[in-house]
């Protein structure tokens, strides 16, 4: 027996009652509550193990306090850590049952109607086969021998390469959310693509929804063998809501030697009210290991929603000659509140990170960013470019700026530029002066500044990324 | 077209216009000159729109309708335009692009098609002619790094570009150096029309020996005080502002 065996035993003596067969965990979180989930996926015990390894690491941990985000205390007691997926019975039978603010701002976005279904959790089958698509979609990627599943799922299949791979990127200890995202993740996507294979199309969550059910602690990991490309998108720009608050999520990237891994995501999460209240909280670990010579991971991404936003998507270049980009459009309106930024720890030698960040700040928003730049020692012939730009819409708002830049090597560069801009009232005045409506003016100001993030994202998001900033900034002048 | 009757305006709770009366024909052109503070530029900004500037009493009709009824763009796209006297930086928006939605909205206003991208370009060519302007300034950013001799050739492009009926311009003239004043008045000139009128604000006489005035007005301490023909311009520059100043 081992000695987790003991500790197993001894916790069943304390007498958690609830029958497995429940569909729901009971609030609070106890060693039980990750046994509870574990069974409910059917683990194999090497993810119960890790799960319970984190989970003890998470109650040494304190709740970070540096950031410049505020909130009301979370009681992690007070949460409930699995909740069976939705049954299709209990959601809205057709769009005239959704709200129809919600139906409005899909519209706004250009959301397709069969979409307009699925997002609303329309009974799916009436209306269009999503099976048949996801199917064939599937046996595409067979075909090249590359794995795409729920996270749930790899554990099961593939059990060797989430075992090789699972935290090495974000140690369980990394951090505080990372070591509960660890203990209680819920589900997420797995990606493994082989040797030398270009995957052929843009990987996308929009093909697991009906798979899985998108949680609030999701776990995601990728990783791109030799010679291999691959991207894939994240999120969506329709407002996500869900009751429980509190999101974070983990996700972690590997690329081999002469491999690319491209990761994109635009994310809407409701924000809350005019007032702030009611959003969801968003903490995230994003990290990408440039393991292998030559690789090359890159970040883009647009957020313009959640109440809070703390997340610093970052890279590690380890082989010699890589390559990390950030590329990034954080938008915060009302009351939102976004911490936001990326790390970019250059080891390998003749490695290059370029970091391009653009805050846009409205009514009552904060927008912070804090990037770290460190060119380690051995890192010799590094650059880092980094450009970080804010722009103030009204006077209440506020963009910080917390730029850290060690550069411990003779041969290596770093450039920072940054610049604060508003959209005032003259150029508006100017815009509509020659025809053009605010909200037109707004958008195409708005649309210049992120012109160069936008150019980074595979067209079909550019588009609706766009329609998103158009929507997200409502309201925001006047 | 355009008839102001009475006209008061204030900025910033300060009465600038204390009753203004003018009126404009289609096809004419009007100069109005005064001194520093006269209230040139609140005139100008009051007709397009700008929100600081509040009515306090009097009326404005053009063609026929109540201008201040109107927004900011709709009197834009009724084929009102004003031509800053100190035009606008949009960083990162490029100068084409800008250009391209304004045109493309003021088509849209008129029922027209919009402009694409290559049938744009081939357009805003001919209107380039017209104020010698080179392709390289359709790239930059609006008025970002222009000099101000380039900022007022710009205004005077999106005029030649968007076709007004009322063409407003706030001290078009300052700043300029000679051949800079002689390229955009030779540019007005081009697009004078019987269906075009033009305000001209000005504060030297310079500019309107090369535009010919219809008629020629003085705005002092926020009321017109003396209306006369293009002569009246020359004595102006001849005897100076106090001449005219009422006792």
């Amino acid at each position: 027996m081992t000695d987790a065996g003991s500790f197993i035993n001894k916790d069943y003596a304390y007498g958690f009652v609830t029958p497995v067969e429940s569909d729901a965990a009971p609030r609070g979180l106890s060693e039980d509550t990750i046994r509870f989930i574990s069974k409910k996926k059917n683990e194999p015990a090497f993810m119960l193990e890790w799960r319970l390894k984190a989970y003890r690491e998470w109650l040494k941990m304190k709740e970070p306090d540096w950031s410049s985000v505020r909130y009301p205390k979370i009681d992690y007691q007070d949460i409930i850590y699995y909740s069976a997926p939705k049954k299709k019975k209990d959601g809205p039978q057709s769009l005239a049952e959704v709200d129809q603010e919600v139906l409005k701002t899909y519209e706004k976005l250009g959301i397709p109607l069969e979409e307009q279904k699925i997002l609303a959790g329309v009974a799916v089958d009436a209306v269009f086969d999503s099976v048949s698509v996801a199917t064939t979609y599937k046996a595409k990627l067979k075909e090249y021998g590359i794995i795409f599943c729920s996270f749930s799922e790899a554990v099961r299949e593939h059990p060797d390469l989430v075992k090789k791979y699972l935290g090495s990127v974000v140690p369980v200890k990394d951090n505080f959310f990372s070591a509960l995202n660890s203990a209680v993740f819920s589900d997420g996507s797995f990606c493994y693509i082989p040797k030398g294979v270009r995957c052929p199309m843009e990987l996308s969550t929009y093909f697991r929804i009906n798979a899985m059910d998108t949680g609030q602690f999701e776990r995601t990991l990728i990783v791109a063998d030799e010679g291999s490309f691959v991207s894939y998108l994240e999120g969506c720009t329709a407002p996500i809501r869900d009751k429980n608050q509190l999101h974070a999520a983990v996700v972690e990237l590997v690329a081999h030697e002469k491999a690319s891994i491209k990761y994109s995501t635009v994310q809407n999460w409701y924000a809350g009210d005019k007032e702030g209240k009611g959003g969801i909280y968003n903490f995230v670990t994003k990290r990408g290991l440039c393991q292998g010579a030559h690789s090359k991971i890159s970040w883009t991404q647009v957020e313009t929603g959640s109440a809070i936003t703390w997340k610093y998507p970052s890279c590690i270049l380890q082989g010699d000659h890589s390559t990390g980009e950030f590329y990034s459009v954080a938008v915060v309106n009302n009351h939102q509140q976004a911490d936001t930024g990326t790390k970019m720890i250059h080891l390998g030698k003749n490695t290059k990170s370029t970091i391009i960040s653009k805050g846009i700040s409205a009514r009552f928003g904060k927008n912070t960013y804090r990037g770290a730049v460190r060119i380690l020692p051995h890192a010799a012939e590094s650059r880092n470019y980094t450009q970080c730009d804010s722009l103030l819409m009204g006077d209440r708002c506020s963009a910080n700026t917390f730029p850290t830049l060690e550069v411990n090597n003779r041969t290596s560069r770093a450039e920072h530029e940054a610049t604060t801009s508003r959209i005032d009232e003259d150029q508006l005045f100017y815009c509509r002066q020659r025809g053009m409506s605010q909200e037109n003016a707004i958008s195409m100001i708005v649309h210049g500044f992120c012109k160069e993030v936008f150019k980074n994202l595979p067209m079909e998001f550019a588009v609706e990324a766009q329609r998103l900033m158009s929507v997200s900034l409502e309201g925001s002048v006047g | 077209m355009l008839e102001i009757k009475n006209l008061h305006v204030s900025v910033e709770g300060v009465e600038i216009l204390k009753g203004i009366d003018l009126s404009v024909k289609t096809g004419e052109v009007h100069a109005i000159m005064g001194p520093n503070g006269s209230g040139k530029s609140t005139l100008t900004r009051v007709l397009a729109g700008h929100p600081s500037y509040v009515v306090m009493q009097g009326t404005a009709i053009y063609e026929g309708k109540d201008l201040f009824q109107m927004a900011i763009e709709e009197r834009a796209r009724q084929g009102i335009f004003l031509a800053f006297q100190y035009p606008i930086d949009i960083p990162g928006v490029n100068n084409a692009y800008f250009l391209k939605t304004a045109v493309n909205e003021m088509r849209k206003a008129k029922g027209l098609e919009e402009l694409d991208a290559m049938e744009f370009l081939e357009f805003l060519k001919e209107k380039m002619k017209i104020v010698e302007m080179d392709e390289s300034f359709l790239n930059r950013p609006v008025n970002e790094g222009f000099s101000g001799g380039e900022k007022k050739r710009n205004e005077i492009l999106q005029l030649a570009a968007l076709g007004p009926r009322l063409a407003i311009l706030d001290e078009t003239d300052s700043g300029l150096d000679i051949d800079a004043l002689k390229t955009i008045s030779e540019g007005v000139n081009r697009l004078r029309s019987p269906n075009r009128s033009f305000i001209l604000v000005t504060h030297y006489q310079r500019m309107l020996n090369y535009i010919t005035p219809d008629h020629v007005h003085v705005l002092m301490g926020g009321k017109i005080v003396m209306s006369g023909g293009k002569d009246l311009a020359f004595k102006l520059e001849e005897k100076g502002y106090e001449w005219v100043r009422p006792d």
